[in-house]
């Protein structure tokens, strides 16, 4: 494209999109984002990166596994390359049935749709359920690739409050009834149950029945959301939402996290009406998950001890988890406070007042440490007292060496904030807040 | 120019990584296409051997950041006496530090906003109060907050109320510890272009800047069809020479080499403020330089590889 083909507005300028003013609405946060840029630098070596939640593929057998593919294409590529259904292969429902029972789920193969990464599930979810302005709940803070996709359809995600225990019921309840007090029509409750992204926390079991009651007095549908209830450090595991009411709960789950990210292989289990509808939009997004990926994840069910594999995962994630923690205490000043949690990648630390930790983040690039604002976890502007830490991909080394930094960081900050006094919080900028999915 | 084998240098671990990678991805794109043989390298802890070992025929800089425009990896290019297109290690510190530049075009009569250049331990040990009353007292409201070095408006802010000053405070003194306070102008916003050839430094058209949002950020800089661009600059004839002329002037005066680009503001009176100066200019799809190019009817390849053999040229003369 060059300037001279480009429209001209209508004071002669050139916008350099001759497309602008074609746009939907909801893409008017899609642009460029200073945040976004400084995430450029956390792909670097030489920087820490606490940010991204990129899994650690390390412990997997590639050997065997580059074995099985061959194979795999040499005695079934044909079928392998070809289109299939958008409902996914029978072979791997079975097998994705196997892998829900171990959390408490007794699915039928037939309800399971198998999808691009459980995000392509959410994203179906939502596109059937949602219409502009519906309301959608979530845990504050959330899942920043939901509220990303809440976004897109434009719905409005009214947060509801968390402690160490997961989601508060009686908060819930009050969202509830202030929604009904004013006749917004609230479409499902987007829970992450389990080692949540990005609190870190898990919902007690003694509450998971009072959710799902809440729920259903005020019939609402509930989006479980489990990538990582597989992975508690020390081989625990709770009852999915999904187990306790097959009727009102719509279940995304992922190999991203037990397996390879890298496939984008994951799954929606749904009561059958739900199920259809999410069949004929998975087809109208993609027409079908990719054969040859569901393939290779059947196959290494099939053939490898996944559960074994599960397991080093668990295992190399607790080392981790355990180097931030002991770091995060050795290092950061008075003040802070964090959650400390029992699986999945994520720390969820809170600094003290007067810190803007998305205004921090140069600061912490210049100082070779990223992690990821609070701000980015909620679609309401709240967080920028909050922080993300990833553990997941570092070694304990560099986690460790990654907190000493940011404990810098956080001394400098804090001296700022005593010279200049609590400040207003800055206007969010626009853009992404968050690393792509690339960033370590 | 096929048979010389450039470097350009990209990606760097500054803020402006990303540009800087795009800017060079862009670059390397078009001197290809005017039938140079590219390499393109980040700049990590390789590249100093990189250089020692392919020893490069010429090196362009599209290094954004301190890495690339406050004179360190020039400094090392000159120690290994690799050719390379842009200003000197001495010229590009002088432009990088605004303060630095604003003075010295100052001190020639060249109009620029009044400043005050504060670092965060005049703050922290006068107080912050007295100190920011004095900021707004000297320069008014509104004001612009700058990283005194930096580029791609990352940290900088317009402020309009006294109230939201300590915030952008902090946020500007995350990119570095001493500020640069400007008074604001409001006026025209324009960028110019000076490319060197046989005859001298001489400017490309002006390309005028007008950002949806009113503020030319970060955003508004990288997203396309967030600022509306006039090429040339909708300028009467006085005016269009009078910001080359600046140009040209900035360039020389700081002695700024083969490329750069000036930023200027001509307010409503009709006087044109110097902004900043940029040694090495975005070459982004979004950046300003390569649309100069094409107004001018000039491709980003054709301008580069004219630089190119500049620099090598240059190199040659200096060894006899």
């Amino acid at each position: 494209m060059t300037l001279a083909s480009q429209p001209p507005d209508s004071s002669g300028g050139r916008s350099l999109d001759p497309h602008l003013h074609r746009y939907a609405a909801r893409a008017a946060g899609m642009t460029a984002s200073e945040v976004r840029a400084l995430f450029a630098v956390a792909s670097r070596p030489e920087v820490v990166s606490l940010a991204g939640g990129m899994p650690n593929l390390a412990a997997l057998p590639l050997d065997s596994l580059s074995t099985e593919v061959a194979s795999l294409i040499s005695k079934d590529g044909l079928v392998a390359l070809q289109y299939g259904s958008a409902h996914g292969l029978p072979e791997l429902r079975d097998q994705i049935c196997e892998v829900m029972a171990l959390e408490g789920i007794s699915g039928h193969p037939d309800d399971v749709v198998v999808t691009v990464g459980s995000q392509m599930g959410l994203d179906m979810v939502t596109r059937i359920f949602c219409d502009p302005g519906d309301v959608v709940i979530a845990e504050g803070p959330s899942y920043v690739g939901a509220l990303g996709t809440f976004a897109a359809y434009q719905a409005d995600v009214v947060h509801v409050a968390m402690d160490e225990d997961g989601l508060v019921p009686d908060a819930l309840r009050e969202a509830l009834a202030a929604a009904e007090a004013a006749n917004r029509p609230v479409k499902f409750l987007y829970t992450i149950p389990n080692f949540h992204n990005p609190a870190g926390v898990t919902l007690a079991v003694d509450r998971r029945a009072e959710i799902l009651e809440i729920c259903a007095a005020h019939r609402l549908l509930v989006v479980e959301d489990n990538p990582y209830g597989l992975l508690g450090f020390d081989g625990q595991t709770y009852p999915a939402l999904r187990s306790m009411d097959p009727d009102n709960v719509v279940y995304l789950g992922s190999f991203s996290k037990t397996f390879a990210a890298g496939l984008r292989v994951g799954w929606v289990l749904a009561p059958h009406a739900v199920r259809e509808k999410l069949m004929l939009a998975a087809e109208a997004a993609t027409l079908c998950p990719p054969t040859l990926n569901q393939m290779i994840v059947s196959r290494y069910l099939a053939t490898h001890d996944w559960k074994g594999q599960i397991k080093s995962f668990q295992s190399a994630y607790r080392e981790r988890r355990d180097a931030m923690i002991s770091a995060l205490e050795q290092h950061l000043p008075a003040g802070c406070s964090w959650t400390v949690p029992a699986g999945g990648f994520f720390v969820w630390m809170t600094v003290p007042e007067g810190v803007d930790t998305k205004a921090m983040l140069p600061r912490a690039v210049t100082a070779r440490v990223a992690y990821v604002s609070g701000t980015g976890f909620y679609a309401d502007g709240f967080g920028s007292r909050q922080m993300r830490l990833s553990f997941c991909y570092p070694t304990p080394e560099r986690i460790q060496e990654g907190v000493r930094r940011l404990a810098a960081v956080l001394a400098d900050e804090l001296e700022l904030s005593r010279t200049f006094g609590p400040i207003n919080q800055r206007a969010a900028g626009t853009g992404p807040q968050v690393p792509g999915p690339d960033i370590a | 120019m096929s048979d010389l084998g450039v470097a350009v240098l990209s990606g760097g671990l500054s803020h402006e990584r990303e540009v800087s990678l795009r800017s060079g991805r862009r670059l390397s794109a078009a001197l290809r296409a005017a039938g140079v043989s590219v390499d393109e390298w980040d700049v990590d802890a390789t590249l100093f051997d990189r250089l020692s070992e392919h020893r490069p025929d010429a090196v362009v800089v599209a290094l954004h950041g301190v890495e690339g425009e406050g004179g360190a990896i020039q400094t090392v290019l000159e120690m290994l006496g690799v050719p390379y297109v842009g200003s000197d290690s001495h010229a590009c510190r002088r432009a990088w530090d605004k303060p630095t530049a604003k003075t010295e075009l100052a001190h020639a009569g060249i109009a620029t906003p009044d400043w005050v250049v504060l670092p965060h331990s005049t703050f922290r040990e006068l107080g912050a109060r007295p100190v920011l009353d004095a900021m707004v007292d000297r320069l008014g409201l509104p004001m612009m907050l700058k990283p005194e070095q930096g580029g791609s408006a990352l940290g900088a802010q317009v402020v309009r109320d006294a109230t939201d000053l300590p915030a952008a405070m902090v946020g500007c003194l995350a990119y570095g510890e001493t500020v640069l306070a400007e008074q604001f102008v409001d006026g025209v916003e324009v960028a110019v272009a000076v490319v060197e050839g046989a005859s001298g430094p001489e400017a490309l058209p002006a390309v005028e800047i007008d950002p949806a949002s009113g503020v030319y950020d970060y955003t508004a800089r990288y997203t396309a069809g967030l600022t509306n661009f006039h090429t040339p600059a909708r300028l009467d004839s006085v005016s269009a020479a009078a910001v080359a002329d600046l140009a040209v002037a900035a360039h020389r005066l700081l002695g700024l080499r083969d490329v750069s680009r000036t930023d200027a503001i001509i307010a409503s009176d009709g006087t044109v403020y110097f902004l900043e100066v940029n040694s090495s200019p975005g070459l982004t799809e979004t950046s300003l330089l390569p649309m100069a190019a094409e107004v001018a009817g000039r491709s980003l390849g054709d301008i580069y590889a004219g630089l190119i053999e500049r620099a090598v040229t240059r190199a040659t003369v200096h060894l006899r």
